[in-house]
């Protein structure tokens, strides 16, 4: 976790969604276009409280639907400026198209995704049940995004400028994908130092492709994700493809704990991972050699990591706050070496440390 | 006098504008976008903006409006269009940006988009081409498609119990506080492309004062979409379309 | 009043027959030749050349950019 944060290192305390806020100013993000929707709609309040374009001149505007908002953000995308949206499952839904079209157009940006139970309008409490939809490609198409997920409300502001300097690095759309407990607890956070949003010339020199007005002394810039020639379209594709390869050998981040003599290993992302850290604990404590794994990019996944430990643990657990999806990767990581089993509360439901032990015990210890 | 005498540089009266490319356009023969994408790029030329300029493609038949054009554009998913004109003009607000869509772009699934970027008042400009048809997909029922009008999806004409009435967009943007000029146009005859010249320009100019929505609706042919030639696709448009779609200023402030 | 002539120039190649110009124009100067180009479209051309006065109406109605319009002004 970087730790370049104000000088001063002064400490607040904020809620998760206030924190993105926050992060997204002091990152030099230049535009933010949202819609309300619980339990997220505080990064939004949040900005218009704190009226950034008097500030840093970031632009803040409430859209009339996720739809309009991921497609602002594509506008503001494609003229190399830093944009971001938010918003909670339903929502993320209705953005799919528009993430798509950002893939397709290699367009770099943030979304952050507060989640809550689904399917349909489903529950306002906590859920990860948009692991497939973020990390599966929930839009048409081959496309990955890059997904961060944080667990405290510090990783919510760190994840947030993490994911401008990724979504740039790769031209991809990257989300932040964080759940209803995070984005609404309230946790001590230490705010990362302002950086100035980038001037004209920045963006020219760093995003030479962005429409900003065509000079001279170049050809027209087009953001644009159709090729009618298949043959192009193919290539487009392996373009993103060997972009993909490129983000999964580089940029994978995982957290381990108790890991080294472990017999039986937990998987858990985001804030079901602080669950299973006492899970660890108390199963510990009654002498099961138990560890955790906590993947921190779910795309780009672990899967090194999960492999190298199959060759010698008795088994994996994955637990999440859905009907298993992560398991799945999970699976493939350790491709049939040993057993992988799963817990999970879905529906708003969060698994107590209490009931995950018992899990463990059942599915991999007794079996 | 000798034809050669008279072709000669210093006798040019009327040339290709220098902002549009040597690329074939698609179209079909007659259409109407290729007079449109035209005067765009005179006026581009005109004003001296093709360095200031972002242009927002639709989903339709102008979907490669950037391949003509020798400007910055941004090819927009269906109907969202305005959207993207709204974060670009926000995030670039000296800067010139236009939406070019189609009926079903603009009126059908673009509807939410267009109608809250008007009423925000974007200081952006929007061309809208009205042909009461799917051109792309092969001439399906448009929000705009007249009542008794033949399309591949109403064949035996469109009928209000089934499919409503032709939605007249501009009239309901004009209603907006925030659109400052709104105006319907054609490019039929000569002097119908020199007024929707000056419509254009105008809204350009309103897009580069920061006056508000600019909309310029020019009702157009298909003749591929309505089975005609082009000649008889304008007769039939001026019968036809123009009573329901009435020329001239909407609004004007 | 002044007379004026005129001389068009039709980029055949890049024009698509869709005889709009011939319309349009006001001394019937154009017409659709019996000659195709290469994509088949029976192309514009002068066919009564010492009419044209030059009023690029043709010009102006071409959907496919294709007409270049000359005029000169009769002493």
């Amino acid at each position: 976790m970087s730790n370049e944060h104000n000088k001063d290192n002064e400490i607040k305390l904020m809620k998760g969604n206030e924190a993105v806020a926050h992060a997204a100013i002091r990152c030099g993000c230049d535009g933010y276009f949202g819609y309300p929707i619980t339990p997220q709609s505080e990064i939004m309040e949040t900005l218009m409280e704190l009226e950034p374009w008097k500030t840093t001149g970031m632009v803040v505007l409430q859209a009339e639907s996720e739809t309009a908002s991921i497609n602002m953000v594509y506008g503001a995308a494609g003229c190399g400026k830093k944009a971001m949206t938010s918003s909670s499952s339903p929502g993320v839904s209705l953005m799919q198209e528009g993430i798509s079209y950002l893939a397709g157009a290699e367009l770099p940006c943030v979304i952050v995704n507060v989640m809550r139970g689904g399917p349909g309008l489903g529950t306002i409490q906590p859920s990860q049940a948009d692991y497939f939809q973020t990390v599966k490609g929930g839009g048409h198409g081959d496309y990955k995004m890059i997904t961060l997920a944080p667990a405290s409300v510090q990783e919510m502001a760190d994840h947030t400028v993490m994911a401008f300097d990724l979504a740039f690095k790769y031209r991809t759309p990257t989300m932040v994908l964080a759940d209803g407990i995070i984005g609404q607890m309230m946790e001590k956070v230490v705010l990362p130092p302002y950086k100035p949003r980038w001037t004209e010339e920045e963006i020219k020199k760093n995003t030479p492709w962005a429409t900003l007005g065509k000079p001279a002394d170049r050809k027209p810039n087009v953001i644009n994700s159709l090729r009618l020639e298949a043959i192009d379209m193919e290539k487009l594709n392996l373009t993103l493809q060997a972009r993909y390869r490129e983000i999964e050998k580089n940029e994978v981040l995982f957290e381990e704990f108790d890991c080294d003599d472990a017999e039986y290993i937990i998987v858990a992302f985001g804030v079901i991972a602080r669950i299973c850290q006492k899970v660890v604990e108390l199963g510990r404590a009654e002498g099961i050699k138990v560890g955790l794994i906590r993947p921190i990019t779910l795309f780009p996944f672990p899967t090194e990591k999960l492999k190298k430990h199959a060759e010698r643990v008795k088994g994996m657990l994955s637990v999440e706050m859905s009907a298993g999806q992560m398991v799945e990767d999970v699976r493939l990581a350790v491709n049939g070496k040993v057993p992988v089993e799963f817990y999970g509360r879905m529906g708003g439901i969060v698994p107590s440390p209490d009931e995950v032990l018992h899990a463990l015990k059942e599915k991999l210890i007794k079996a | 006098m000798n034809i050669s005498e008279i072709i000669n540089p210093a006798n040019l009266v009327y040339e290709k504008p220098n902002v549009m490319n040597d690329t074939p356009m698609h179209y079909c023969p007659g259409c109407s976008h290729g007079v449109v994408h035209k005067l765009i790029g005179e006026i581009i030329g005109d004003m001296n903006m093709q360095d200031k300029t972002i242009a927002i493609a639709p989903v339709g038949c102008a979907v490669f409006a950037y391949q003509y054009l020798d400007i910055d554009w941004q090819q927009a998913a269906h109907g969202r269009a305005p959207a993207l004109a709204t974060a670009v003009k926000r995030l670039l607000p000296d800067r010139l940006v236009f939406t070019y869509q189609g009926d079903g772009d603009l009126a059908a699934i673009g509807t939410a988009e267009t109608i809250h970027a008007c009423n925000r008042g974007e200081n952006i400009a929007i061309i809208f081409i009205n042909n009461g048809i799917y051109g792309m997909t092969g001439g399906q029922m448009a929000p705009t498609t007249l009542l008794g009008m033949k399309s591949s999806t109403s064949p035996n004409g469109r009928e209000v119990p089934t499919a409503g009435h032709p939605l007249n967009m501009t009239n309901l943007l004009a209603q907006l506080k925030g659109v400052c000029y709104v105006t319907r146009q054609a490019v039929h005859t000569v002097a119908a492309v020199k007024k929707t010249k000056k419509a254009i320009q105008k809204a350009f100019e309103n897009s580069m004062q920061n006056k508000g929505t600019s909309i310029v609706e020019v009702v157009s042919t298909c003749s591929s979409g309505w089975k005609m030639t082009p000649a008889d696709s304008n007769d039939w448009m001026v019968e036809n379309m123009f009573p329901e779609f009435p020329m001239g200023d909407l609004k004007n402030e | 009043m002044a007379k004026f002539k005129g001389a068009v120039v039709v980029d055949i190649e890049h024009c698509k027959g869709c005889d709009l110009c011939v319309v349009a124009c006001p001394t019937t100067v154009l017409a659709l030749s019996l000659e195709a180009n290469a994509k088949g479209y029976n192309f514009s051309h002068m066919a009564n050349q010492e009419e044209c006065i030059g009023c690029a109406a043709c010009a102006n109605v071409c959907p496919d950019a294709c007409i270049t319009v000359y005029k000169v002004k009769l002493a």
